[in-house]
């Protein structure tokens, strides 16, 4: 039986895990590159794990939309603000990440390079 | 009563005006409409501030008229009419100050977009402050952010770029760790206004999902607070932005940051978990004290004077959270003085240095050898704003660092009062050097005359080293203020 409840476990929370994998992998991308580019790319799936868990909890199991029908008053609905907030949230991704994309054409431009330890290591820091 | 409006005029005026000064684009006409703007939002501020100090009742504003908890609610109480005041103080003044330094540093046709981000910037950091509700607080960091890295990218340098991709990404993790959090608060409280999330997390904050979200959002807001080691972004934003952005990036993002930290720690965890049953002043404190420490080091060995304040910024950072960490009246009183003094007195030696890079060209130590003979008034000013850094009595730096000795002494813990007193040995000789170089060095043979800045740049700045010294005689504006914000802030969230 102990055996079964580490099964639940480990599956009942698989919208958990894979927040988890998103949030390790995008912070593992953004440290180990060098290149600008895909470090914006690790950036964004860090951010995609917050979608998935924001909406997650929201979901429920033949839950339907949050739509109120005359003569339907007690119907299993799911919650639709973490929906709402997550909406925000890709807003707010795309927009981090279309600037991101531009600052790196404006340092290829004005670097011919878009490697960090190029990029950093021209000129005087100092 | 219009009055009642005043929240929703402070953020929705910036917002709108931005988006017009980005259609117009004329250069005059939107510093014109961004000057006019600031000075409202400072006007309605220091209005609703006065209005709560006075009748001690926070102002609540129902977004779209949808009732808190569900719906969006501004909330202005005495801290948040406090930082508001700031705010857009600094940026009326900045914006006053900058219209050389933008003619100088920004190429022609961005001005008017300039002014545009600079708006948006501002919505944003009086957003963060006002909302009552996680989520907005999110939005608003990431509306200010965004146009912070775009800001920062404006300068002249072409390392402003990489400093502005670099903070692009330190921010968003910052911001990304903070919804993670509020997300986590928000699974196990179901709801997002502030007031109510605080009631509603009581009963279950020992749960390892309340610990994990409280974890998540103390880190994000540290990244954007800067707080050592996390600071990383900060001294090649500030040394490469144009000299107007640093002015008000300083004097302001990350001082409403601790704000955040500030309410989050104190009225949301509430005082008796999170400091008194978590680890988290312990952290900060050992935290702040290497800021103080190593920022000050490091700010002694650089060569770029803006990239010295910065990393004194670093520093004095470290003063304002070491008040969180002292977690006692006198300690909170002293963190939220220097949260003002601090914007003050930085954002003055930075106009001042604005002042130099415009005439002199660079901002290197070596090119500024003669700058006071040639500078009077600048470099005079630069001494005063020295003077208040170090904390010498008769300024305001003196001020904020008595409240944080006596909040010390206070838990006693002498060896922290120790600590300060040898900091200040560290601006001393930071400060000094350039003091030493701007002074007692001529300048080269052959180099070209120097004029002081132009006088609006001058003005401004010494409007700031004059309030200086004026608030540190006459504390009772910023340290009245702090001592009932303080109470807020200790009586939880009402």
């Amino acid at each position: 039986m102990e055996g079964l409840n580490e099964l639940a476990f480990v599956l009942g929370g698989v919208n958990h895990w894979i927040t988890v994998f998103l949030i390790m992998a995008g912070l593992y991308i953004i440290v180990s590159r060098s290149n600008m580019i895909k470090k914006l790319v690790g950036l964004s799936i860090f951010q995609t794990s917050v979608y998935l868990l924001y909406v997650s909890p929201g979901k429920i199991i033949g839950g339907t939309a949050p739509i109120i029908i005359e003569g339907a008053e007690d119907q299993l609905y799911s919650n639709p603000l973490p929906h709402v907030l997550i909406l925000t949230a890709i807003v707010v991704g795309v927009a981090t990440l279309a600037l991101g994309l531009a600052l790196v054409v404006r340092v290829n431009e004005a670097y011919g390079s878009i490697e960090e330890d190029e990029v950093y290591s021209v000129g005087d820091w100092n | 009563m219009l009055i009642d409006q005043f929240p929703a005029i402070v953020v929705a005026v910036p917002l709108v005006a931005a988006a017009l000064c980005a259609i117009i684009r004329h250069e005059t006409a939107c510093w014109l409409i961004a000057l006019v703007v600031a000075f409202l939002s400072f006007v309605g501020s220091a209005t609703m501030l006065g209005q709560i100090k006075e009748y001690g009742e926070p102002l609540s504003y129902k977004m779209g008229g949808w009732a808190p908890p569900a719906g969006i609610e501004l909330r202005v109480d005495l801290l948040s009419g406090y930082l508001l005041v700031l705010v857009s103080l600094i940026a009326s003044a900045v914006l006053i100050y900058g219209r050389h330094s933008v003619r100088s540093e920004i190429k022609e046709g961005l001005r008017g977009l300039y002014y545009a981000m600079y708006l948006l910037c501002m919505c944003g950091l009086l957003g963060i402050v006002i909302t009552g509700d996680a989520f907005n607080a999110f939005v608003f960091m990431e509306i200010s952010s965004l146009s912070m890295y775009t800001l920062v990218a404006l300068g002249k340098d072409r390392r402003a770029l990489a400093a502005s991709y670099q903070y692009l990404i330190m921010g968003t993790i910052g911001a990304t760790m903070y919804v993670i959090g509020v997300g986590l608060l928000f699974t196990i409280t179901g709801t997002l206004n502030l007031v109510d999330m605080a009631d509603r997390l009581g009963p279950i904050l020992d749960t390892p999902a309340a610990i994990a979200g409280m974890a998540f959002v103390v880190v994000g807001l540290s990244l954007k607070i800067a707080l050592f080691p996390l600071h990383l972004w900060l001294p090649n934003a500030y040394a490469f932005a144009p000299s107007a952005v640093t002015a008000f990036l300083a004097a302001t993002a990350t001082k409403v940051s601790i704000y955040l930290l500030m309410r989050f720690i104190y009225s949301v965890f509430g005082f008796g978990f999170a400091i008194e049953q978590t680890p988290i002043p312990e952290v900060i404190m050992v935290l702040s004290l290497v800021a103080i420490f190593a920022g000050s080091f490091s700010a002694i060995f650089q060569e770029n004077v803006k990239r010295m304040l910065a990393y004194s910024s670093v520093a004095q950072i470290g003063y304002i959270t070491l008040g969180i960490a002292l977690a006692n009246a006198t300690g909170l009183t002293g963190s939220l003085v220097h949260i003002f003094n601090h914007a003050v007195m930085k954002g003055a030696l930075f106009m001042l240095v604005g002042g130099i890079a415009l005439q002199v060209g660079t901002v290197r130590l070596s090119d500024m050898a003669g700058v006071g003979k040639a500078m009077p008034l600048t470099m005079f000013g630069f001494v005063l704003g020295g003077f208040s850094m170090l904390g010498v009595p008769g300024t305001v730096g003196f001020v904020s660092k008595w409240y944080l000795a006596v909040g010390a002494l206070d838990n006693g813990w002498w060896w922290v009062v120790a600590l300060l007193m040898l900091s200040s040995l560290l601006v001393l000789a930071y400060m000094g050097r350039v003091i030493e170089v701007a002074f007692f060095r001529e300048r080269p043979e052959g180099a070209a005359a120097l004029k002081e800045a132009p006088k609006s740049m001058i003005m401004t700045a010494w409007v700031f080293i004059l309030a200086c010294v004026y608030l540190g005689f006459d504390t009772s504006f910023t340290v009245g203020v702090a001592e009932q914000a303080v109470d807020v802030l200790m009586g939880g969230a009402q």
